[in-house]
């Protein structure tokens, strides 16, 4: 029979899905979350060097990995729960190495941002009872976030806004997406042009004119038009995403974006949030943010914190070589980073915790296997929007979760530096 | 051989083999390179076609698709470890390399695409 289970795959962390543990049978879950809930290759065992070994046995030698170097780098965490991540902050501190997690190549250029500027930002409740008007900005929830239109932004049935005809909904994309189809208005920019169209609508919206006739690629009665329904808005809402963050201007468009909600609370109410990624990419921020004080890019060699994403970011870390060795949890960095970024974790002893055989398995050194939160292990999450969420446990496995194998790497770390 | 800026992004079906990298499916969901028809049409390209794609940071192999999605002069490939091959990895101080709008030329080519594992052997 089917239960109420938790979705751990994307930052909407929907709460209204079932799962049949005697089938094996997802229900109600979009495609991204039916991938994660079916059955697929796992690495089967830990392992040293290809050879296959127990937990206790790959556990000593990466604590060893670990205590031996001078300054590694402890990247990932951002598909594990809150419990882990806690294990794995506490962990690089006792190591001092460097902390960075997934956002640093996804959202943290937002979080740069909110240093700056602040958000003014929501729950997703609020927005699908209140937002009349919804701006997807850089971000495509069709294929990123597919339940997220149909639960809170799009067609969602909320208190005040009862369904699709009660919402206007505009894209603003470099491409035609799967989500600008669906939407009322799109507005097509040029790539690398967020913050000066950003810059125009504040303009207009103060009531200033622009000389031109385009900014980037958008005509100016077009920008005309956004600007007053903006302005018009009950209640608006931008969500952005990486179409922002990864464009030229990173953590300026987003700064440019907030100063334009800013502006917009002036003559009504109006909110700005990111389409976070994985499910529990939030927690891989809050949870050091709690512990250190700072979100990622944490550096400990010294022995206290210190934040500096021009330094201590992964991809600024290993462009410099400036670790020999790394773990690697709950992320994919070989598949997602910049191939010069790549170059020296295939130099230096790598370790490996995670579900699934991927990418960094074949550059790893130690591999270990865990098991699958919100499906064999359960913990907290953060939703998107700071919600957290206790994912369940459904089925039993052999595999350690991420928190035991932290709890027992962390205990042999202080065992060998004789702590 | 045509300019362009090349864009790199999420697609479901990336999404939903993200977590099978070793597999057929992961392989087919990010080793393409989208185009606009006039674009596509210009490189003279046929269904299964190879396109080679080069930018200041390096260059890539990958099989060449027409989208309606993209304007002109805009190129998509899924995130992942063929576009990692072009990307722009400078961050510019903020931990964050350039994912998207890196300018690149485009060619067809009877070179193969790279197998994943192949691709990090080149690395």
């Amino acid at each position: 029979m089917a239960q109420k289970v938790i979705c751990t795959f994307c930052g909407s962390v929907c709460d209204d899905v079932e799962f049949d543990v005697e089938e094996f049978k997802p229900k109600k879950f979009c495609k991204l979350g039916r991938s994660k809930f079916s059955k697929k290759e796992r690495i089967k065992a830990p392992m040293i060097d290809g050879k296959e070994v127990s937990y206790e046995e790959a556990i000593q030698k990466a604590a060893e990995i670990l205590v031996n170097a001078k300054k590694p780098l402890l990247y990932g965490w951002a598909s594990t729960a809150n419990e882990a991540i806690r294990l794995g902050v506490i962990l690089t501190e006792k190591v001092r190495g460097v902390y960075d997690q997934c956002a640093s190549v996804c959202h943290a250029p937002g979080t740069l941002a909110v240093i700056e500027e602040g958000i003014p930002g929501a729950s997703l409740g609020a927005i699908k009872n209140r937002a009349d008007l919804v701006i997807f900005w850089g971000s495509n929830p069709m294929e990123a976030h597919p339940r997220h239109p149909l639960r809170y932004s799009m067609s969602a049935k909320g208190l005040l806004i009862k369904g699709r005809n009660d919402r206007k909904v505009v894209v603003v994309d470099v491409r035609k997406t799967k989500t600008a189809k669906k939407a009322d208005v799109f507005v097509q920019i040029k790539p690398g042009y967020d913050y000066p169209v950003i810059s125009a609508l504040r303009a207009l919206i103060k009531g200033e004119d622009i000389d031109v006739d385009e900014v980037g690629g958008v005509s100016k009665e077009q920008l005309k038009e956004l600007a007053e329904m903006m302005k018009n808005a009950k209640y608006g809402v931008i969500f952005y995403g990486l179409g922002v963050t990864q464009s030229r201007g990173r953590d300026r468009n987003i700064e440019n974006a907030v100063k334009l909600i800013q502006l917009l609370n002036r003559y009504t109410r109006f909110v700005i949030w990111p389409m976070r990624g994985h499910y529990n990419v939030v927690g891989s921020g809050e949870v050091p943010a709690w512990e250190v004080g700072y979100q990622y890019a944490i550096d400990f060699s010294r022995g206290y914190p210190r934040f500096s994403p021009a330094e201590f970011s992964a991809n600024e870390v290993l462009q410099r070589e400036d670790c020999d060795a790394a773990l690697v949890i709950a992320a994919d960095p070989v598949a997602h980073f910049p191939k010069e970024s790549v170059k020296h974790l295939k130099k230096i002893p790598v370790i490996q915790i995670d579900p699934f055989p991927n990418m960094t398995t074949l550059v790893a050194n130690v591999v270990i296997p865990s098991a699958v939160y919100g499906l064999e292990a359960e913990g907290t999450a953060y939703r998107m929007d700071g919600i957290p969420l206790r994912v369940k446990k459904v089925i039993d496995t052999e595999y350690w979760s991420d928190e035991k194998i932290l709890e027992e790497l962390l205990k042999k770390v202080v065992e060998l530096r004789g702590e | 051989m045509i300019e362009v800026e090349v864009i790199s992004g999420r697609t479901l079906d990336q999404g939903a083999t993200v977590e099978e990298k070793l597999t057929d499916e992961y392989f087919k969901a990010v080793n393409y390179c989208e185009l606009n028809e006039e674009d596509y049409n210009t490189l003279g390209l046929a269904e299964g076609d190879r396109v080679k794609v080069k930018t200041e940071f390096g260059e890539v192999v990958v099989f060449a698709k027409k989208s309606d999605e993209l304007p002109k002069g805009v190129a998509f490939i899924p995130m992942g470890p063929y576009a990692n091959q072009i990307i722009d990895p400078s961050t510019d101080s903020t931990g964050m390399p350039q994912y998207k709008g890196i300018k690149a030329t485009i060619e067809k080519t009877d070179e193969k695409v790279l197998s994943v594992k192949e691709l990090l052997e080149v690395i």
